[in-house]
């Protein structure tokens, strides 16, 4: 649906005319919600708009999830914050979902409700031993290095041994391994966690495997990381030349993708290639494929993991998707380790009141209209209640990929509006950022402005200027609310 | 201030690694570009540089100056990023307040570009030699976004160049291009990152056309995209 010029220049003719505003909440202030703000500021000019959080800290995972040395990945917040400077917006941290608010008292305060809090839970194995200790999942460890407040005290033990194992190959899984092996000089310069720089001084991970249960052809991962990963100093890659072997399905499935195709050349790439004599290789990665962990095994200590049982696999085809699937063969090997990351999929958490689709971790809807049941009937939908992000999507994706995301929900909205299938709901009078206020004040939460944020921005890049860091990030809770309320 | 004379002055490095492509944002105002470049049997370093709001220069070549003597260069890996302190630059006041950007920029020629949105809807804008069409997008007020300011870390300000004559006159891009453009959104045969698309006089006439966001987010069916 694209509104011809006319059509927009008519639309907010009849908007503006009306000069009541429209007052939307966006829950969650990562990439979705700010994009999605953004837009529906300039698509609307009477709307009024807040961003509820329930850090003190916005910007999501792009503060909390991009590597430490990808500093380039994270300029996209100057073009969010710019956003603080529209005076129909607002930022509210320190609000919670759920706990500081009920979404049924959004939706009594205000017309339109998106929702954009991404998924904070993980996808699980289901299989024994899943609980050892020494098991973590990614999100907790790129949580833990990136300094964000949830996840300071779960420190994984990386003095105690020398494996790692990390189950998945997409770029998550790489970042951890590069994070593990990096030497930890490199990233003195860089936002990470200072307890996280300390625990990795004293490191003693030497060995990281990246398990995968398909093959190369499948591997998850981009160009960029694996390219990244290659140059890493002192450390050789491994990557079995038996494994690349390729079936005509493999074959059609490269046709079809660019990305798959340049990821499994430099795969190829890395198997062929001699490890430099020049120079000392102390730290190993090692890419394996066709595995599939049946079960994680304790030693002495019947509480910590030791090793990692694992299935062959072989592919076989969905159907006549073309796409493949792993089947387990029924052998089986193990791996020493002492530590396993988990870094198969995040998984959002579902909220009292609102629609969740158990199986596939998100909200119902039909491009970004939250349906109250799995129907697709136009009856069936929420009125005012939206969803955007990975809550609306699945946990996949590059942050641009919020841009169409949100591009496609605020269309919804537009078209909703436009089409009156918002009336009367919309017709209310309803107090919007004000009855926010009211219900925080009410609770006696004291919430986080972006001006207030930008208190703990400063402070974090003047500690950072002292060890030459980009910042220094606050990592507990107590500190960022005691700055932030200044 | 013309990039030779920060050269001649020592405000940039010389540098005698191997080949990287790179750029380091220093605190949001100051990115610049190396390119490593022989020519006639001297290595020198052709370089871009973008200042305050990311004004485009024709790249210069860099002959080898003199090391900056309160600045540090430091390759943190070959091929990644770039780290630099560049507090002379910094302290010479780059601002363009002063002019001096802007007076550059107006004495070089300009090239016509046609930007066509996902509408169908065009804007024929002039572009100053040496500046990407993103910066001159953005100039111009044409929605192409920007998400790393021109870091080769995004894929958003993807561009199609909707006649293949011109696209052959684009250098290749490099592999941290392709990288990006791997992720890019509607990626067609012809397209390139508006950032790393620099005027020159062969482009006069270019037209780009903005992608088109495609539907691809039913869950049912749905490919997953990396992270």
């Amino acid at each position: 649906m694209a509104l011809s010029s006319l059509q927009k220049w008519f639309f907010r003719g009849i908007c503006s005319a009306s000069s009541k505003p429209l007052h939307v909440c966006v829950v969650g202030g990562g990439p979705a919600g700010f994009y999605t703000a953004e837009k529906m500021l300039k698509a609307h000019k009477e709307v009024q708009l807040d961003i509820i959080d329930r850090l003190p800290t916005p910007f999501g995972l792009v503060r909390s999830g991009v590597a430490p040395d990808h500093p380039e990945t994270k300029i996209v917040v100057n073009q969010f914050s710019r956003l603080a400077e529209n005076e129909r917006f607002s930022f509210f941290g320190n609000v919670s979902l759920g706990t500081s608010v009920s979404l049924s008292e959004l939706c009594d305060i205000y017309h339109v409700v998106v929702l954009a809090y991404g998924a904070e839970s993980d996808r699980i194995l289901g299989i024994p031993g899943e609980d050892l200790n020494g098991i973590h999942s990614a999100r907790e460890f790129v949580w833990w290095y990136n300094g964000h407040p949830d996840c300071k005290c779960v420190a994984p033990e990386l003095k105690t041994t020398d494996t790692a194992v990390v189950l998945g190959q997409g770029n998550v899984a790489l970042d951890i391994a590069r994070i593990l092996l990096q030497d930890p000089a490199e990233l003195e310069r860089t936002d990470i966690a200072e307890h996280a720089l300390a625990s990795l001084r004293e490191s003693s991970i030497r060995k990281v495997y990246l398990v995968g249960r398909r093959g190369p052809v499948q591997a998850a991962c981009t160009a960029k990381e694996l390219r990244e990963i290659l140059s890493l100093k002192h450390v050789q890659v491994h990557i079995q030349e038996a494994d690349l072997v390729k079936s005509p399905l493999d074959e059609e499935e490269l046709k079809r993708s660019r990305i798959q195709r340049r990821v499994y050349d430099l795969l190829s790439k890395i198997a062929s290639s001699q490890p430099s004599d020049h120079v000392s290789c102390e730290r190993d990665l090692h890419f394996v494929f066709f595995r599939r962990p049946a079960s994680f095994l304790p030693c002495n200590d019947a509480n910590k993991v030791c090793r990692v049982r694992l299935e062959k696999t072989f592919l076989k085809e969905n159907g006549a998707t073309g796409r493949q699937s792993a089947v387990g063969s029924g052998e089986f090997e193990e791996l020493e380790c002492g530590l396993v990351f988990k870094s198969i999929g995040y998984k959002s958490l579902p909220v009292d009141g609102l629609p969740f689709n158990d199986q596939k971790g998100i909200v119902p809807n039909d491009r970004g209209r939250v349906l109250s049941n799995a129907g697709k009937e136009p009856s069936n939908f929420v009125p005012g209640l939206y969803v955007v992000g990975w809550l609306k999507r699945g946990p996949t994706g590059i942050i641009a990929t919020n841009l169409y995301c949100a591009e496609e929900t605020v269309g919804s909205i537009t078209e909703d509006l436009q089409q009156g299938a918002l009336h009367p709901h919309i017709s209310l009078d309803k107090p919007g950022r004000d009855g926010l206020l009211h219900i925080l004040q009410d609770k006696n939460i004291r919430f986080v402005s972006f001006k207030d944020w930008e208190k703990i921005n400063t402070k974090e890049i003047n500690d950072g200027k002292l060890k030459s860091k980009p910042r220094e990030k606050i990592t507990s809770w107590e500190e960022l609310q005691e700055i932030a309320t200044q | 201030m013309m990039l030779r004379r920060m050269i001649r002055k020592g405000h940039i490095f010389s540098f005698s690694r191997s080949w990287h492509s790179l750029s380091k944002n220093i605190q949001g105002s100051l990115n610049l570009y190396l390119e490593p470049l022989e020519t006639s049997g001297r290595r020198g370093y052709v370089s871009k540089a973008y200042f305050g709001n990311n004004k485009g220069w024709t790249p210069y070549l860099l002959t080898q100056g003199p090391a900056l003597k309160s600045g540090k260069a430091e390759l943190q890996s070959s091929g990644q990023r770039f780290s630099m302190l560049l507090e002379v630059l910094k302290r010479r006041n780059f601002s363009t307040t002063g002019g001096g950007v802007s007076d550059e920029t107006y004495e070089k020629e300009k090239i016509t570009v046609t930007f066509v949105d996902k509408d169908g809807e065009e804007k024929q804008i002039k572009v100053p030699v040496g500046m990407s069409m993103l910066e001159a997008a953005h100039e111009n007020d044409i929605e192409l976004e920007g998400a790393c300011e021109g870091s080769l870390a995004c894929s958003t300000c993807h561009v199609i160049v909707m006649d293949v004559d011109y696209y052959n006159k684009l250098e290749d891009p490099a592999d941290e291009e392709n990288d990006m453009l791997d992720l890019a959104f509607g990626l067609t045969e012809t397209s390139r990152l508006g950032c790393q698309v620099i005027a020159k006089p062969e482009l006069d006439g270019i037209r780009l056309a903005l992608p088109v966001a495609t539907r691809n987010f039913a869950v049912d069916g749905f490919v997953p995209k990396p992270h």
